[in-house]
């Protein structure tokens, strides 16, 4: 196992503006890092150079004690699963995960006992005759799994494994990964642009966005504690409710929020509100000094126990828009107007040029249910 | 059945019966030639007043009797055991070359990023925009003149793999560009040489192209006459095609003998053919669409 490190990495093709523009990211040793972020973000390149498979355009970047600049991939010791699997169409399942140690010339009996164990680990005891073109796509996954573990390398490298499958083999397939983790403990990188799975898996997620690190923590940290507006709308479905608001000395107040605050006299005239859709409930349930929002429906998503409303206020300035998390088996209507209220210790404020958060010195409710 | 009916009578079938005669006659003609024990063209003697008939009779190409005697006098007086035999030497050592050459070319082409790769493919297909006649003059003088290998095998397979080479190397070219590059970056990952990943990922799953473009430089190998006969001088080095132009020239005209070589020619191929036929459909589509 090994820890790795970025320092000050830069990844640049030809001309072009930096896909990485200087990451500093350190992965500790026997954790799952996931790198989560929308498409071209260089979360790929940045697993691809841990990989050798692409180089690294200026930095540094240590897999445990040894600068892997110019490591050839086979030299790194590191194991990747792709998104297509990238199985050897003409092997049988046994060859495939047989590949790795036959190249480096390992002994029969020790070839034939890892893959062995990795198969069974795996449940494709009965495939290993087969060839891939026979596999289902969750059965082709596993192989892969079980190719990257049968070398036992010291680390292991996912790039978005499971896009390829259905949602139900996607559910089992990310409580496979996860449970090969807590066996195994090898430093494992994760890439993926759903946080679902991000959020699940994660020991710690490292959040990127136009090459740049956003934030790194624990799902948890991430979740409760965001650093900026990305960090904050990225983490959570739906994302964190994001409202523009006159910073009045007294208090925060717009078309669809009215919301008295001490401590931010100092603060700029214009801000960002940010207030998670679970933290939004019915006013009649809340607390009477908690402040009340009355909205528009525009739409009613229903997922059974629960549902999302989509609010909106019309007029002038009628730009505003929320969504509520609120318990389902009700019946809200599109157009109607419904009054809702929310925690104001919930609320997160970030400044509106640079979109960092401005952190106050009460802490955020973030674990108190509605 | 109505519907199967009334297809054979309509027009689409009577074309597509006249287009077939058209090319299956005048094999048939060369068959029944070389089956019919005689040297001449004329297959059936008609009698001075043949009528209308009788004249059609002729036409039809079905000797009077059936004999093996071409076959036998060309495998057993005439050299054409040793014709064929130089014909498969050139023809197989072509396509080991070719394949060797073109394969590792176009792997090249397709997989790595080097000066000159964009011009590089972009003459190959130049080069074939060109009649072949053109390049006797300059290929005679190279072969035969400077390198001095004239009446030779080797001068033979050197051009005939090196002008069949642009053809399969974008043939090869646009196959290996449909193999997803993950596969070798995960055979890379797990210590594969890049020759490891050659012989043993991308060769197998490109087998396909392979046979199509072996059957290609085996069949430009074993067909070609012009570049043969000017290269070859001594009558035991001529290739089939060359030796056959000897049974019909102004000093003989053993047609038989023309047609049952030309039907003992035919086999090899026919028989590769075959053999390869499962890799045909898919090979001859490769790189058409991505995979």
């Amino acid at each position: 196992m090994a820890s790795i490190e970025f320092k000050q990495v830069v990844k640049r093709y030809g001309d072009s503006p930096p896909t990485v523009p200087g990451l500093d990211l350190h992965i500790r040793d026997g954790e799952l890092m996931v790198l989560v972020g929308p498409s071209g973000c260089g979360k790929s390149t940045t697993l691809r150079m841990i990989a050798g498979l692409e180089s690294v355009t200026s930095g540094e970047l240590w897999i445990g004690d040894r600068l892997a600049n110019q490591l050839p991939p086979k030299d790194r010791d590191v194991a990747m699963v792709f998104q297509n699997y990238a199985l050897y169409p003409h092997m049988t399942v046994f060859e495939n995960l047989a590949f790795g140690l036959r190249v480096r010339r390992q002994p029969q009996s020790l070839i034939k006992s890892r893959v062995e164990m990795a198969a069974e680990s795996l449940g494709l005891g009965d495939l290993l005759a087969r060839k891939p073109g026979q596999l289902s796509g969750g059965q082709c996954q596993r192989v892969a799994l079980g190719r990257a573990m049968v070398r036992d390398p010291q680390v292991f490298l996912f790039d978005e494994p499971l896009s390829n499958l259905d949602a139900e083999l996607r559910v089992q397939m990310r409580g496979n990964i996860g449970r090969l983790h807590r066996e195994l403990a090898t430093t494992s990188v994760y890439v993926t642009h759903d946080q679902v799975e991000a959020m699940t898996l994660g020991s710690r997620i490292a959040i990127l966005n136009g090459g740049e690190l956003m934030q790194v923590g624990t799902p948890m940290a991430l979740y409760g504690d965001p650093d900026n507006v990305f960090v904050a709308g990225f983490m959570g479905a739906p994302p964190m409710n994001i409202v523009t608001v006159q910073n009045r000395g007294s208090g925060l107040k717009n078309s669809l929020v009215d919301l008295q605050r001490d401590g931010v006299e100092g603060l700029a005239g214009e801000l960002l509100l940010g207030l998670r859709p679970e933290k939004l409930c019915h006013a009649a349930a809340a607390p009477a000094h908690w402040p009340r929002i009355r909205a528009a429906i525009e739409m009613v998503e229903t997922l059974g126990a629960e549902m999302l409303v989509h609010l909106s206020v019309g007029g002038v300035q009628g730009d505003e828009r929320m969504i509520a998390r609120l318990p389902g088996l009700q019946l809200l209507t599109p157009g109607d107007s419904l009054e809702l209220a929310f925690d104001p210790d919930a609320v997160y404020l970030f400044d509106a040029a640079s979109h960092r958060r401005i952190r106050e010195s009460r802490p955020v409710a973030v674990a108190e249910p509605c | 059945m109505r519907r199967i009916l009334g297809d054979i009578c309509s027009w689409r079938f009577a074309f597509l019966l006249f287009a077939s005669a058209i090319v299956i006659y005048p094999l048939l003609w060369v068959v029944s030639l070389a089956f019919s024990g005689q040297q001449s063209l004329q297959l059936v003697v008609d009698p001075p007043d043949a009528g209308f008939w009788g004249q059609l009779a002729a036409l039809v190409p079905l000797p009077e009797q059936w004999s093996l005697d071409n076959f036998r006098a060309v495998l057993t007086e005439q050299l054409f055991m040793r014709w064929l035999f130089n014909s498969l030497v050139v023809a197989l050592s072509t396509t080991i070359v070719g394949l060797s050459l073109s394969c590792t070319a176009a792997y090249a082409f397709s997989r790595f990023s080097f000066p000159g790769r964009e011009r590089g493919l972009m003459l190959f297909l130049i080069s074939q925009m060109f009649p072949a006649v053109l390049m006797l003059i300059p290929l005679y003088v190279i072969v035969v003149q400077w390198l001095g290998l004239g009446n030779s095998w080797l001068g033979l397979v050197l051009v005939y793999s090196i002008t069949a080479l642009p053809f399969c190397v974008w043939m090869l070219k646009g196959y290996f560009d449909t193999l997803p590059y993950e596969i070798e970056e995960s055979a890379l990952l797990e210590g594969a040489s890049r020759l490891q990943i050659f012989y043993r990922i991308i060769l197998p799953l490109a087998r396909p192209a392979i046979a199509v473009t072996g059957l290609f430089s085996f069949m430009t190998a074993w067909n070609e006459f012009i570049l043969a006969s000017i290269f070859m001088d001594d009558e035991s080095r001529y290739t089939v095609p060359v030796g056959l132009r000897f049974f019909v020239s102004d000093y003989a005209s053993d047609w038989g003998f023309f047609a049952a070589g030309s039907v003992l020619v035919s086999i090899p191929v026919i028989l590769l053919f075959l053999a390869l036929q499962r890799f045909l459909v898919s090979g001859l589509s490769a790189g058409a669409v991505k995979g």
